[in-house]
């Protein structure tokens, strides 16, 4: 069983400066995750801030900390807290869901922070607003086809290699680690992805300088940063989306340029 | 009331029921599509391809989730794959066979129409989803690869890595983002649906919370669609995300939508065991990986004690002395029998003392017979990423020891009773998905979720609907300031500061997870008569303290994660009592409900198509118990049989 220094950022709401508060929880297994973790946290911060001793004493809570969560198991890319430097912890191709207490030791300090971006706007506490990755896809993150009136899946041959290729993108989550850890705040691994995995397929060939224009002009309208090769992005990427893929826009992306 | 209940099945042969009902149905034209408004709650499969169809055809939508993105919608977690009667194995698999099995493994209590007609469909998911750029897997020929799951015995599940629903949800996800962009459908992200408005008894709106802000919002339409998913977190630990609630179907029963069949919830045979009560909620192991895991328990109970204090080592128990109980209960399917069969051979195992942990509530899930057979390469190109997974969790490698495994809450069968046309006894309400009550009786079958989500969203209700709105196309638009939406509002904000009022010592989530104690211990894998009585006792006692000390912090109108939990586990309680009420009165076991009065000598699930062959589809009366009807199943086509997985 560990005790724990949690250093974590508190921010009412956008327009708040924001600070950082210190608490300390007590016997955390090593077997718990890091989100279970911070529920033990907030069950202690509700009950003091519901205590009459406490409040009496002076005690002022900040109630507990707002930070996203969902699916809990690595997929759903709604977790996002920046633990101690690191998008997602201290941990590879992780996000902080599946991130667990075995990887800290007794008596540490973590800091726990937001996603820090011009793109990703600070809701409050850990939470931030990620609408600019919807309003990209919606730039051209799609093929246009309606439902119904498709050909037979079978009579769309994909060379397995490049079916392959097109699924390591796509596993892609959403969760803007990499945007988060980029010195430049840029979504070029995000948008690269997406690019890359439908320009693998004959399906996604069709539109695919159109997409990748659109797509990285509405990337630079929404206020992320340029791309300068750091590759920090696929270091922290818990989905090991690798910065080849930025290659693959990159040419798309000229293609589209040398076509206007 | 009763009379509310005709499901308006179509007259004819099983498979022209579909063809002939669609050419009867009424359409809308181009421009009058233009004038009428759709809401659409829920971003998962269903709700997606919903909204984006609908978008596509030309209706004004509204969509609305409680994820920051409607990518974040539970379906993303879906890990295995989707049936669909392509057969292109070659294994002389047909959409009669897709069907034949699905009733089957629904155990004989869903409708043979239905259930035909998402058979039917279900191989125009496949060619929608490649339209869409899904990377499904493939053969090196560039063709489709296909796996085989739970209770069939052909290859008719398409996946994509061990990330199946993600990749479907992401081909849903891109269609509604291009119909967000040709602004025919608009998106409101983070924000609940609280209650639903009705106008003359018909669906015309919702209150919604924007959780950002904690606004209270009135939107109006001529039509609801539900796409909320299960109710499954009702029991606290669930493979459930841990926003999933069954809130907004909860509020549409309460506004006279009947419920059916709550007692149908699915446990899944392959979880990773919990491990102490800071746990907050149990992970799927795909059920693909049945195809090459074999599970099993040791037959000696020395071997279990050596295992449960760590002296030994699952790899180091020769063969001959583990029971590989699926494979000698049921030598047909072995380790692919449905996922409630699975479950029950687990607990029996493990109630029998043979658990492997030291909690002695987990089974072994053994990869070694198969990397043997095929190579660590291929199995890890199979499940790479789940074996990540799990390591990642359990800290022990599944490559080298087998995986522990465990049953846990799933999936909910149970749902908003509908009818043919997936509209609920509320005119212009339609509930789709999980949501709803139809296509999978008393279990369903592995990778079938997905093929529903979609069905109903892309090729069934985008038909049906549009036979209620060619009704409507005289109706203005609805007037948000109409009484009934007044009077809505009002009850929202009532019942939020309410529970800002009590002020008690307890916290939602303490609440919470004692329901959920309440409702694995007695509406779980096994219940009888005298455990759901004390279910219903204990869960009233509990929502009775809990509306007199439970304690949220924070004020409405902010971001209020507390006030989000608050107002679901106040529903929870309401739906884990009537599953309690459900499940007493069925007094026969099928699929995954489970009557311990009701087994075989082998303990297998006795049903009791006498006295309930039947939906029970559950009416709201306030301030009184509610009203039960029934909805009787006819199996004009398929021969109720015993299922039987053993030869």
């Amino acid at each position: 069983m560990m005790n724990l220094t949690l250093r974590v950022w508190r921010q009412k709401n956008a327009k708040d400066k924001g600070h950082f508060e210190e608490y300390k929880v007590k016997n955390i297994s090593p077997d718990t995750s890091f989100l279970e973790m911070m529920d033990i946290l907030n069950d202690q911060l509700i009950r003091e801030g519901n205590d009459p001793v406490a409040i009496n004493k002076g005690c002022k809570s900040s109630g507990p900390v707002a930070f996203d969560h969902d699916c809990r198991e690595g997929i759903c890319g709604m977790c996002s807290l920046y633990i101690n430097g690191r998008p997602h912890g201290p941990d590879d191709e992780i996000t902080t869901c599946q991130l667990h207490m075995r990887k800290f030791k007794d008596g540490d300090t973590i800091t726990i922070e937001p996603w820090r971006s011009a793109g990703f706007p600070v809701i409050k506490d850990l939470v931030v607003n990620r609408g600019a990755f919807d309003q990209i896809l919606q730039a051209g993150g799609f093929i246009s086809v309606n439902t119904g009136g498709v050909p037979d899946a079978n009579s769309i041959p994909v060379p397995k290699k490049n079916a392959d290729e097109s699924m390591d993108a796509a596993a892609c989550i959403g969760c803007g680690a990499c945007v988060a850890t980029c010195k430049n705040g840029s979504a070029m691994l995000f948008v690269a992805a997406r690019v890359s995995s439908l320009a693998l397929l004959p399906q996604g060939k069709v539109e695919a300088a159109r997409r990748a224009k659109a797509m990285v002009a509405k990337m630079d309208e929404l206020g992320f940063g340029a791309c300068t090769n750091t590759r920090a992005c696929e270091m922290e990427c818990p989905k090991h989306v690798t910065v080849s893929h930025i290659a693959r826009l990159n040419r798309e992306f000229l293609s589209a340029k040398l076509k206007d | 009331m009763a009379e509310k209940l005709i499901s308006k099945i179509p007259e004819g042969p099983l498979a022209e029921k579909w063809t002939k009902h669609k050419a009867q149905i009424r359409v809308v034209s181009p421009a009058n599509k233009r004038k009428l408004e759709i809401i659409v709650i829920g971003t998962g499969l269903g709700g997606a391809s919903a909204a984006a169809s609908l978008g596509e055809l030309g209706y004004n939508v509204k969509v609305f989730c409680i994820s920051d993105s409607p990518r974040r919608a539970h379906s993303i977690a879906a890990q295995g794959g989707i049936n669909a009667a392509k057969n292109y194995q070659n294994d002389n698999d047909s959409v009669y066979r897709l069907f034949y099995d699905t009733i089957k493994g629904g155990d004989y209590r869903s409708r043979e129409a239905n259930v035909y007609r998402l058979a039917e469909v279900s191989g125009l998911i496949i060619d929608q989803c490649v339209a869409q750029g899904v990377p499904f897997a493939r053969d090196y020929g560039g063709l489709l690869d296909n796996r085989s799951f739970g209770g069939a015995q052909v290859s008719r599940t398409f996946y994509a890595r061990g990330q199946t629903g993600q990749q479907l949800l992401l081909g849903a996800y891109a269609s509604l983002n291009r119909a967000i962009s040709k602004g025919s459908v608009k998106s409101y992200p983070r924000h609940e649906m609280l209650d639903l408005v009705l106008i003359d008894g018909e669906a015309r709106g919702i209150i919604a919370r924007n959780l950002v802000t904690g606004e209270i919002e009135r939107h109006g339409a001529h039509a609801v669609v539900l796409a909320t998913g299960g109710y499954g977190n009702v029991y606290f630990l669930s493979t459930n995300a841990m926003n999933s609630n069954g809130s907004a179907a909860w509020q549409c029963y309460k506004k006279g939508a009947f419920f059916a069949n709550p007692c149908f919830a699915q446990i899944h045979p392959t979880c990773i065991p919990v491990h102490g009560d800071q746990q907050s909620k149990l992970t799927l192991m795909s059920e693909s990986l049945r195809n090459d895991g074999r599970i099993w328990v040791p037959k000696k109970k020395e071997d279990v004690e050596r295992l449960r204090k760590k002296q030994v080592k699952a790899s180091q128990i020769p063969e001959e002395d583990r029971d590989y109980y699926l494979e000698r209960r049921y030598p047909a399917f072995g380790n692919l029998v449905p996922r409630d069969v699975a479950s029950r051979a687990a607990k029996e195992r493990c109630d029998a003392g043979f658990g492997v942990n030291e909690t002695g509530l987990a089974v072994f899930l053994d990869f070694s017979t198969a990397i043997k057979r095929l190579g660590k390469q291929v199995i890890s190109e199979r499940y790479g990423n789940l074996f990540q997974m799990y390591e990642k969790i359990t800290d022990v490698n599944p490559y080298e020891e087998p995986m522990m495994i465990f049953p846990a809450i799933h999936y909910t069968m149970g749902g908003l009773w509908v009818d043919y046309n997936l509209q609920t006894t509320i005119p212009g309400l339609y509930a789709i998905g999980e949501a709803n009550f139809s296509d999978h009786g008393g279990n369903r079958l592995g990778a079938s979720a997905l093929m529903q989500g979609l069905a109903d969203g892309y090729f069934i209700l985008p038909y049906t609907i549009g036979d209620y709105l060619s009704h409507k196309i005289q109706v203005p638009k609805t007037d948000t300031n109409h009484p009934a939406f007044e009077e809505a509002e009002r009850k929202v904000r009532e019942r939020i500061n309410k529970l800002f009022s009590i002020k008690g010592k307890e916290t939602v989530d303490s609440f919470h997870k004692r329901l959920g104690h309440i409702m694995w211990e007695y509406v779980g894998m096994a219940r009888n008569e005298e455990g759901l009585k004390k279910a219903i006792s204990e869960i009233r006692a509990l929502r009775e303290e809990y509306w007199k000390n439970v304690y949220v912090p924070g004020v409405e109108n902010d971001f209020n994660q507390e006030i989000e939990k608050a107002l679901r586990v106040a529903d929870f309680m309401e739906i884990g009592e009537l599953m309690a009420m459900d499940a007493l009165n069925r007094r026969e076991s099928c699929g995954g409900h489970f009557r311990e009065e009701m087994q075989t000598e082998d303990g297998e699930t006795k049903r009791d198509d006498e006295n309930f062959m039947y939906v029970s589809a559950w009416e709201y009366q306030e301030g009184a118990e509610p009203v039960m009807h029934k909805e009787p199943l006819n199996y004009e086509f398929v021969k109720l049989g015993t299922r039987n997985y053993k030869d």
